[in-house]
Protein backbone atom coordinates (compact mmCIF):
# COMPACT_ATOMS: atom_id res chain seq x y z
CA UNK A 1 0.00 0.00 0.00
CA UNK A 2 1.20 3.70 -0.68
CA UNK A 3 1.38 6.35 1.64
CA UNK A 4 1.15 9.88 1.43
CA UNK A 5 3.25 10.10 5.02
CA UNK A 6 6.27 11.71 5.71
CA UNK A 7 7.99 10.31 9.07
CA UNK A 8 10.55 12.59 10.05
CA UNK A 9 13.61 11.58 12.22
CA UNK A 10 13.74 13.67 14.95
CA UNK A 11 16.78 15.57 16.67
CA UNK A 12 16.28 17.74 19.80
CA UNK A 13 16.05 20.64 17.52
CA UNK A 14 13.63 19.22 14.99
CA UNK A 15 11.70 17.88 17.77
CA UNK A 16 11.44 21.79 19.49
CA UNK A 17 10.83 23.35 16.27
CA UNK A 18 8.10 20.99 15.25
CA UNK A 19 6.48 20.75 19.06
CA UNK A 20 6.21 24.50 18.82
CA UNK A 21 4.91 24.82 15.17
CA UNK A 22 2.16 22.19 15.51
CA UNK A 23 0.64 24.08 18.92
CA UNK A 24 1.02 27.24 16.51
CA UNK A 25 -0.91 26.24 13.39
CA UNK A 26 -3.81 23.89 15.49
CA UNK A 27 -4.34 26.56 17.46
CA UNK A 28 -4.29 29.40 14.24
CA UNK A 29 -6.16 26.62 12.68
CA UNK A 30 -9.12 26.35 15.67
CA UNK A 31 -9.13 30.45 15.45
CA UNK A 32 -9.33 30.73 12.07
CA UNK A 33 -12.51 28.74 12.41
CA UNK A 34 -14.38 31.77 13.87
CA UNK A 35 -13.68 33.72 10.44
CA UNK A 36 -17.07 34.96 9.23
CA UNK A 37 -18.59 33.56 12.68
CA UNK A 38 -17.26 35.77 15.29
CA UNK A 39 -19.98 37.46 17.79
CA UNK A 40 -18.80 41.21 16.16
CA UNK A 41 -17.53 41.92 13.51
CA UNK A 42 -14.30 43.76 15.30
CA UNK A 43 -13.29 40.62 16.76
CA UNK A 44 -13.74 38.39 14.04
CA UNK A 45 -10.91 40.29 12.34
CA UNK A 46 -8.84 40.33 15.54
CA UNK A 47 -9.19 36.78 16.06
CA UNK A 48 -7.70 36.21 12.04
CA UNK A 49 -5.46 38.36 12.80
CA UNK A 50 -3.94 36.16 15.34
CA UNK A 51 -5.03 33.18 13.76
CA UNK A 52 -2.25 34.60 10.90
CA UNK A 53 0.08 35.26 13.49
CA UNK A 54 0.01 31.99 14.74
CA UNK A 55 0.61 30.39 10.96
CA UNK A 56 3.16 32.35 10.58
CA UNK A 57 4.98 31.52 13.40
CA UNK A 58 4.28 27.94 12.63
CA UNK A 59 5.62 28.70 8.75
CA UNK A 60 9.36 29.95 10.41
CA UNK A 61 9.29 27.07 12.92
CA UNK A 62 8.35 24.30 9.82
CA UNK A 63 11.06 26.00 7.49
CA UNK A 64 13.96 25.48 10.50
CA UNK A 65 12.78 21.64 10.88
CA UNK A 66 12.31 21.52 6.93
CA UNK A 67 16.31 22.36 6.98
CA UNK A 68 17.14 19.89 9.34
CA UNK A 69 14.57 17.17 7.53
CA UNK A 70 14.67 17.73 3.78
CA UNK A 71 10.97 18.22 3.81
CA UNK A 72 9.26 21.94 3.22
CA UNK A 73 6.68 23.50 5.47
CA UNK A 74 3.98 21.85 3.17
CA UNK A 75 5.13 18.49 3.28
CA UNK A 76 5.50 18.90 7.26
CA UNK A 77 2.33 20.42 8.05
CA UNK A 78 0.21 17.85 5.28
CA UNK A 79 1.80 14.87 5.20
CA UNK A 80 2.54 14.14 9.01
CA UNK A 81 0.06 11.64 10.65
CA UNK A 82 -1.74 12.52 13.57
CA UNK A 83 0.75 10.48 16.02
CA UNK A 84 3.03 12.64 14.80
CA UNK A 85 1.57 15.42 15.38
CA UNK A 86 3.25 17.25 18.63
CA UNK A 87 0.83 19.71 19.67
CA UNK A 88 -0.58 20.54 23.30
CA UNK A 89 -4.18 18.64 23.83
CA UNK A 90 -5.16 22.01 24.75
CA UNK A 91 -4.54 24.08 21.41
CA UNK A 92 -6.63 20.85 19.73
CA UNK A 93 -10.11 20.92 21.27
CA UNK A 94 -13.23 22.54 19.15
CA UNK A 95 -13.05 25.97 19.22
CA UNK A 96 -16.02 25.95 21.82
CA UNK A 97 -17.92 28.90 22.52
CA UNK A 98 -16.35 32.60 22.54
CA UNK A 99 -15.61 32.59 26.01
CA UNK A 100 -13.91 28.53 25.75
CA UNK A 101 -12.01 30.06 22.53
CA UNK A 102 -10.90 33.48 24.88
CA UNK A 103 -9.57 31.48 27.69
CA UNK A 104 -7.79 29.00 25.76
CA UNK A 105 -6.02 31.56 24.35
CA UNK A 106 -5.45 33.50 27.76
CA UNK A 107 -3.81 30.26 29.25
CA UNK A 108 -1.91 29.27 25.89
CA UNK A 109 -0.47 33.11 25.32
CA UNK A 110 0.44 33.59 29.24
CA UNK A 111 2.56 30.63 28.79
CA UNK A 112 4.09 30.97 25.04
CA UNK A 113 4.31 35.15 25.65
CA UNK A 114 7.07 34.28 28.68
CA UNK A 115 8.73 31.46 26.96
CA UNK A 116 9.28 33.25 23.60
CA UNK A 117 10.68 36.42 25.50
CA UNK A 118 13.08 33.71 27.30
CA UNK A 119 13.51 32.48 24.02
CA UNK A 120 15.56 35.31 22.35
CA UNK A 121 18.15 34.51 24.46
CA UNK A 122 18.38 30.74 23.67
CA UNK A 123 22.17 29.50 22.44
CA UNK A 124 20.35 28.88 18.78
CA UNK A 125 20.24 31.96 17.01
CA UNK A 126 17.71 30.88 14.26
CA UNK A 127 15.04 29.95 17.70
CA UNK A 128 16.36 33.25 19.09
CA UNK A 129 15.88 35.39 15.85
CA UNK A 130 11.76 33.89 15.76
CA UNK A 131 11.76 34.04 19.34
CA UNK A 132 12.56 37.83 18.34
CA UNK A 133 9.35 38.70 16.08
CA UNK A 134 6.55 36.27 17.87
CA UNK A 135 7.45 37.55 20.70
CA UNK A 136 5.90 41.06 20.03
CA UNK A 137 3.15 39.30 18.74
CA UNK A 138 2.31 37.10 21.64
CA UNK A 139 2.69 40.18 23.67
CA UNK A 140 -0.39 41.89 21.98
CA UNK A 141 -2.23 38.15 22.14
CA UNK A 142 -2.07 37.72 26.01
CA UNK A 143 -3.26 41.50 26.09
CA UNK A 144 -6.01 41.12 23.73
CA UNK A 145 -7.44 37.81 25.48
CA UNK A 146 -6.43 38.92 29.15
CA UNK A 147 -8.55 41.83 28.30
CA UNK A 148 -11.73 39.67 27.18
CA UNK A 149 -11.34 36.76 30.08
CA UNK A 150 -11.92 39.87 32.45
CA UNK A 151 -14.57 41.69 30.65
CA UNK A 152 -16.51 38.03 30.28
CA UNK A 153 -15.77 36.96 33.50
CA UNK A 154 -16.74 40.23 35.17
CA UNK A 155 -19.64 41.28 32.29
CA UNK A 156 -23.02 39.61 32.63
CA UNK A 157 -24.72 36.53 34.37
CA UNK A 158 -24.18 34.82 31.35
CA UNK A 159 -20.80 35.72 30.11
CA UNK A 160 -19.55 34.98 33.54
CA UNK A 161 -21.09 31.82 33.34
CA UNK A 162 -19.73 30.72 30.15
CA UNK A 163 -16.44 32.28 31.16
CA UNK A 164 -16.15 30.37 34.59
CA UNK A 165 -17.00 26.55 32.49
CA UNK A 166 -14.49 26.88 29.71
CA UNK A 167 -11.91 27.50 32.46
CA UNK A 168 -13.37 24.07 34.46
CA UNK A 169 -12.87 22.41 31.22
CA UNK A 170 -9.82 23.72 30.43
CA UNK A 171 -7.87 23.21 33.44
CA UNK A 172 -7.46 19.43 33.24
CA UNK A 173 -4.89 20.65 30.20
CA UNK A 174 -3.47 22.90 31.83
CA UNK A 175 -0.51 21.25 32.92
CA UNK A 176 0.41 20.15 30.11
CA UNK A 177 1.99 23.17 28.71
CA UNK A 178 4.44 23.19 31.62
CA UNK A 179 6.24 19.48 29.97
CA UNK A 180 9.87 20.04 29.03
CA UNK A 181 10.18 19.25 25.09
CA UNK A 182 13.66 18.39 24.96
CA UNK A 183 16.29 18.81 27.15
CA UNK A 184 18.47 20.53 24.85
CA UNK A 185 20.42 23.52 26.47
CA UNK A 186 19.21 26.20 23.47
CA UNK A 187 15.44 25.06 24.57
CA UNK A 188 13.87 27.46 27.78
CA UNK A 189 11.78 24.18 29.79
CA UNK A 190 8.13 25.98 30.21
CA UNK A 191 8.60 24.49 34.38
CA UNK A 192 11.05 27.76 35.21
CA UNK A 193 7.89 29.95 33.87
CA UNK A 194 5.25 28.06 35.95
CA UNK A 195 5.50 30.41 38.68
CA UNK A 196 5.51 33.70 36.71
CA UNK A 197 2.84 32.51 35.09
CA UNK A 198 0.82 31.44 38.24
CA UNK A 199 0.92 34.90 39.07
CA UNK A 200 -0.60 36.06 36.00
CA UNK A 201 -3.63 34.01 35.62
CA UNK A 202 -4.35 34.32 39.50
CA UNK A 203 -4.68 38.54 38.85
CA UNK A 204 -6.49 38.27 35.57
CA UNK A 205 -8.73 35.39 37.22
CA UNK A 206 -9.15 37.61 40.28
CA UNK A 207 -9.96 40.64 38.46
CA UNK A 208 -12.34 38.75 36.27
CA UNK A 209 -13.57 37.34 39.38
CA UNK A 210 -13.23 33.85 38.72
CA UNK A 211 -12.45 30.91 40.67
CA UNK A 212 -9.40 28.97 39.66
CA UNK A 213 -10.23 25.84 39.33
CA UNK A 214 -8.75 23.14 41.63
CA UNK A 215 -7.49 20.20 38.87
CA UNK A 216 -8.27 16.87 40.02
CA UNK A 217 -6.77 15.30 36.88
CA UNK A 218 -4.41 16.15 33.98
CA UNK A 219 -4.76 14.97 30.72
CA UNK A 220 -1.32 14.59 28.60
CA UNK A 221 -0.35 12.95 25.43
CA UNK A 222 -0.01 15.25 23.35
CA UNK A 223 3.49 15.78 23.09
CA UNK A 224 4.52 12.21 22.04
CA UNK A 225 1.02 12.29 19.72
CA UNK A 226 -1.30 10.20 22.01
CA UNK A 227 -4.04 13.00 21.10
CA UNK A 228 -7.85 13.53 21.75
CA UNK A 229 -10.02 12.29 19.13
CA UNK A 230 -10.40 15.76 17.71
CA UNK A 231 -7.20 16.27 16.18
CA UNK A 232 -7.98 13.83 13.77
CA UNK A 233 -10.57 15.31 12.39
CA UNK A 234 -8.98 18.72 12.15
CA UNK A 235 -6.32 16.59 10.33
CA UNK A 236 -7.99 15.31 8.10
CA UNK A 237 -9.79 18.63 6.88
CA UNK A 238 -6.75 20.65 7.02
CA UNK A 239 -5.12 18.08 5.19
CA UNK A 240 -7.16 17.00 2.30
CA UNK A 241 -5.93 18.50 -0.57
CA UNK A 242 -2.24 17.43 0.00
CA UNK A 243 -3.24 14.01 0.56
CA UNK A 244 -5.31 13.66 -2.59
CA UNK A 245 -2.52 15.82 -4.54
CA UNK A 246 0.34 16.26 -2.58
CA UNK A 247 2.48 18.65 -3.92
CA UNK A 248 -0.20 20.70 -5.24
CA UNK A 249 0.64 24.36 -5.86
CA UNK A 250 -1.48 27.13 -6.94
CA UNK B 1 -23.43 41.10 20.84
CA UNK B 2 -26.01 43.65 20.31
CA UNK B 3 -25.04 47.06 19.21
CA UNK B 4 -27.68 49.27 21.39
CA UNK B 5 -25.82 47.95 24.13
CA UNK B 6 -21.99 48.24 22.74
CA UNK B 7 -21.09 51.93 22.03
CA UNK B 8 -19.80 53.44 18.73
CA UNK B 9 -16.31 54.91 19.11
CA UNK B 10 -14.57 57.01 16.54
CA UNK B 11 -10.79 56.16 15.05
CA UNK B 12 -8.14 58.31 14.40
CA UNK B 13 -5.07 56.97 13.15
CA UNK B 14 -1.65 59.07 13.06
CA UNK B 15 0.38 57.57 9.95
CA UNK B 16 4.03 56.48 9.90
CA UNK B 17 5.19 59.67 8.27
CA UNK B 18 1.99 61.56 8.46
CA UNK B 19 1.22 64.65 10.83
CA UNK B 20 -1.86 64.78 12.34
CA UNK B 21 -4.33 61.99 13.17
CA UNK B 22 -7.05 61.51 10.78
CA UNK B 23 -10.30 59.80 11.12
CA UNK B 24 -10.39 56.19 9.55
CA UNK B 25 -13.87 54.91 10.62
CA UNK B 26 -15.76 53.43 13.42
CA UNK B 27 -15.67 50.66 15.83
CA UNK B 28 -18.06 48.65 18.57
CA UNK B 29 -16.34 48.05 21.83
CA UNK B 30 -17.49 48.14 25.22
CA UNK B 31 -15.16 50.60 26.71
CA UNK B 32 -12.04 52.52 26.00
CA UNK B 33 -9.48 49.61 25.96
CA UNK B 34 -11.27 47.18 24.07
CA UNK B 35 -12.45 50.60 21.98
CA UNK B 36 -8.30 50.83 21.04
CA UNK B 37 -8.10 47.13 20.62
CA UNK B 38 -10.41 46.72 18.24
CA UNK B 39 -9.41 49.96 16.20
CA UNK B 40 -5.67 48.38 16.07
CA UNK B 41 -7.07 44.76 14.90
CA UNK B 42 -9.62 46.80 12.05
CA UNK B 43 -7.61 49.34 10.75
CA UNK B 44 -4.17 48.65 11.45
CA UNK B 45 -3.60 45.76 9.91
CA UNK B 46 -1.32 47.10 6.83
CA UNK B 47 1.02 48.74 8.93
CA UNK B 48 -1.44 52.34 8.82
CA UNK B 49 -0.39 53.90 11.48
CA UNK B 50 2.13 54.63 15.13
CA UNK B 51 -0.70 56.04 17.55
CA UNK B 52 -4.26 55.29 17.69
CA UNK B 53 -7.08 58.07 19.16
CA UNK B 54 -10.54 56.50 19.99
CA UNK B 55 -13.54 59.41 20.89
CA UNK B 56 -16.74 58.21 21.90
CA UNK B 57 -19.21 59.01 19.00
CA UNK B 58 -21.30 60.63 21.11
CA UNK B 59 -18.99 63.18 22.38
CA UNK B 60 -18.72 64.66 19.19
CA UNK B 61 -21.07 67.52 18.45
CA UNK B 62 -21.94 67.78 14.35
CA UNK B 63 -22.60 70.77 12.48
CA UNK B 64 -26.52 70.16 11.25
CA UNK B 65 -26.54 69.37 7.23
CA UNK B 66 -29.39 71.49 7.12
CA UNK B 67 -27.03 75.00 8.04
CA UNK B 68 -24.22 74.19 5.34
CA UNK B 69 -25.86 76.85 3.28
CA UNK B 70 -25.31 79.83 6.21
CA UNK B 71 -22.47 78.39 7.50
CA UNK B 72 -20.01 77.35 4.04
CA UNK B 73 -21.45 79.28 1.10
CA UNK B 74 -20.93 82.74 1.96
CA UNK B 75 -16.86 81.63 2.08
CA UNK B 76 -17.27 80.83 -1.81
CA UNK B 77 -17.08 84.53 -2.75
CA UNK B 78 -13.91 85.12 -0.96
CA UNK B 79 -11.37 84.14 -3.30
CA UNK B 80 -8.83 86.97 -1.63
CA UNK B 81 -8.57 84.50 1.37
CA UNK B 82 -6.60 81.93 -0.42
CA UNK B 83 -2.87 82.84 -0.97
CA UNK B 84 -2.57 82.71 -4.34
CA UNK B 85 -1.54 86.27 -5.24
CA UNK B 86 2.03 85.56 -3.85
CA UNK B 87 5.17 84.81 -5.71
CA UNK B 88 7.01 82.56 -3.66
CA UNK B 89 10.48 82.57 -3.47
CA UNK B 90 12.73 79.90 -5.01
CA UNK B 91 14.75 79.65 -1.55
CA UNK B 92 11.53 78.91 0.07
CA UNK B 93 11.07 75.37 -1.97
CA UNK B 94 7.97 73.19 -1.30
CA UNK B 95 5.48 74.76 0.51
Amino acid sequence: MTTTSIVIVETPLVRLALARADDALILGHRLSEWCGHAPMLEEDLALANIALDLIGQARTLYTLAGEATGHDEDELAYRRDERAYRNLLLVELPKGDFAFSIVRQFLYSALIDAWWRAMTESAEPRLAAIAAKAEKESAYHLRHAAEWVIRLGDGTPESHARAQAALDRLWPYVDELFESVTDAAFDVPPACLRADWDIQVDSVLSTATLTRPTAHWSQTGGRSGKHTEHLGHLLSEMQYLQRVHPGATW
Amino acid sequence: MSSERTPLWEVFIRSRNGLSHRHVGSIHAADSTLALQAARDVYTRRGEGLSIWVVPSNAITASDPDDKGMLFEPTASKIYRHPTFYDILDEVGHM
